[in-house]
């Protein structure tokens, strides 16, 4: 039985189109995905992003905790950066990307996929031995919004009263609740929500971390605003994938580690150690035997998640891992996993489509540039 | 609200087909087309290939997940309707209107193993 997130009687009514992701029953679309996806690179959406977990970890080994099991390196970083990065197997493989907030010193909010949160939990308490930390999972307690795009600054700080425009990229803080927005304490975190600077879509926008009921009253103050549209999961797989964001599950899991997905730069070799460090230093050293490449094809038949490519001799060499016709620059074009031999620019591919091959080419895996507020 | 068009056949996966003669056009219906939202794509077969009743012979793309196309009757393609391959957007406009493709019919008896439009509407209904 999947999870309701705080907002799905909201969905409902709506009248979204609700389907199971990651444990939880979640709007796909409320009218449809192009229009949802054009409103964030053009004005402003509000995504439901409450099925995202949330672990919490200080104590005094905390950062030393977090620079064991995270591939990034938070040393030293100032309260209120944030990083991206993974949570690897010694092999490689990838457990989960996350983001992690500086909160304090020794005081880190570790934000995870919501597919990955009993097994993510799992492995963090496994790999707590010779810490002396607190690990707290707090999802259940959370909400998330995401409101994304160029007017989300306006947005979130005349419709909700939340002052945001200080925050630079890859930041956040501790904000009071707005006094219009406030409401009976409702336990746990009562009074403060956690918002930052980050998203998904590849445009400017906040994520804003409260309890069940202040997420419940923000989401009705933006929808009734008007200048914000609810936006479903549909458009935030478009949105991302058109700027390279990868998805847990399609462009990284435990086949599939950093390095071959190209995200190496979130993983600090230069670190002391971080669990899975030895086998990047290898893959880095040896090569690895496939790599995740962007194709674009020729005609606008749909590569799909899966879908076989194949080079220029009818072999297959690779799989599919996203693909979609881009709504932002009208091509067809996907993520795949190939041999690292056809992973080099201009490399001519093909995808198979159900029963025809379509001509492509290998391209970067940015389909469309990011427009963040730096 | 979805339109049920009088006069054609329907299947059972939403395609109808309107017959002419010795012809058939097939397209889908209305309520398919809603169903599936914004059409990014049609996946069309050529002309002289051959359909078989109940067997898939092209697909329907919204931005999220390819629908396949089952054909109701068999017979060859003698025409696809090529307005489509730049403007998949007009099976949103009217589904009826725009048919997929044109197949000379091989066993006319099949169309009864079809739809009348009141019977398609129940069947939507259920």
């Amino acid at each position: 039985m999947e999870k309701q997130t705080c907002l799905y009687d909201r969905h409902v009514a709506l009248g979204a189109l609700m389907s199971p992701f990651g444990g939880f029953i979640m709007p796909i679309q409320y009218s449809n995905i192009t229009d949802e996806h054009n409103a964030v690179r053009q004005h402003c959406g509000v995504f439901d992003v409450s099925h995202m977990g949330e672990v919490r970890i200080t104590g005094p080994d905390a950062e030393r905790y977090v620079q064991h099991i995270f591939t990034n390196d938070v040393a030293g970083a100032p309260v209120g950066q944030i990083y991206y990065g993974m949570m690897l197997y010694p092999n490689g493989g990838t457990v989960d990307d996350l983001l992690v907030y500086k909160m304090g010193e020794n005081d880190f909010f570790l934000v995870i996929n919501a597919a990955n949160i009993d097994k993510d939990v799992a492995w963090m308490k496994e790999h707590t031995a010779g810490f002396d930390i607190k690990l707290d999972h707090q999802s259940d307690y959370y909400g998330q919004l995401a409101v994304q795009g160029p007017e989300a600054e306006a947005v979130v700080e005349e419709v909700l009263g939340i002052p945001c425009s200080e925050l630079k990229f890859y930041t956040a803080k501790v904000a009071a609740v707005p006094s219009a927005l406030a409401a009976v304490p409702d336990g746990f975190p009562s009074g403060q929500i956690i918002i930052s600077r980050t998203g998904y879509t590849g445009e400017d926008g906040f994520e804003i971390y409260g309890s069940h009921e202040f997420t419940q009253k923000a989401w009705d103050k933006l929808i009734e605003s008007g200048r914000c549209k609810p936006c479903g999961l549909g458009c935030r797989d478009t949105l991302r994938f058109e700027v390279g964001l990868p998805l847990y599950g399609d462009e990284l899991s435990a086949d599939i580690s950093p390095v071959m997905a190209g995200l190496s730069m979130f993983c600090k070799l230069d670190k002391e150690e971080f669990i899975g460090k030895e086998a990047l230093v290898e893959q880095k050293a040896n090569g690895v035997p496939q790599k995740l490449v962007g194709i674009e094809l020729a005609d606008k038949a749909i590569p799909r998640h899966g879908y076989p490519v194949l080079n220029t001799d009818g072999e297959v060499v690779g799989e599919v891992t996203t693909g979609y016709h881009c709504l932002s620059v009208d091509k067809s074009v996907c993520m795949a996993l190939v041999k690292t031999e056809f992973a080099k620019l201009d490399t001519p591919l093909a995808v198979q489509i159900r029963k025809k091959v379509f001509p492509g080419t290998v391209v970067k895996k940015k389909f469309y540039d990011k427009h963040y507020k730096k | 609200m979805a339109k049920f068009e009088e006069g054609l056949r329907y299947s059972e996966s939403h395609e109808y087909i309107r017959v002419e003669g010795e012809y058939g056009f097939v397209g889908i219906s209305d309520y398919a087309q809603h169903a599936l939202g914004n059409v990014v794509y049609v996946d069309m077969p050529e002309v002289d290939d051959e359909v078989t009743a109940g067997e898939e012979f092209g697909a329907v793309e919204s931005v999220k997940a390819a629908s396949d196309l089952i054909s109701p009757v068999s017979g060859t393609v003698v025409e696809v309707n090529e307005a489509l391959e730049d403007k998949p957007e007009l099976l949103n406009e009217d589904a009826f209107a725009n048919w997929i493709i044109k197949v000379q019919l091989s066993d006319k008896s099949e169309l009864e193993n079809l739809m009348d439009a009141k019977a398609y509407e129940a069947f939507c209904a259920e």
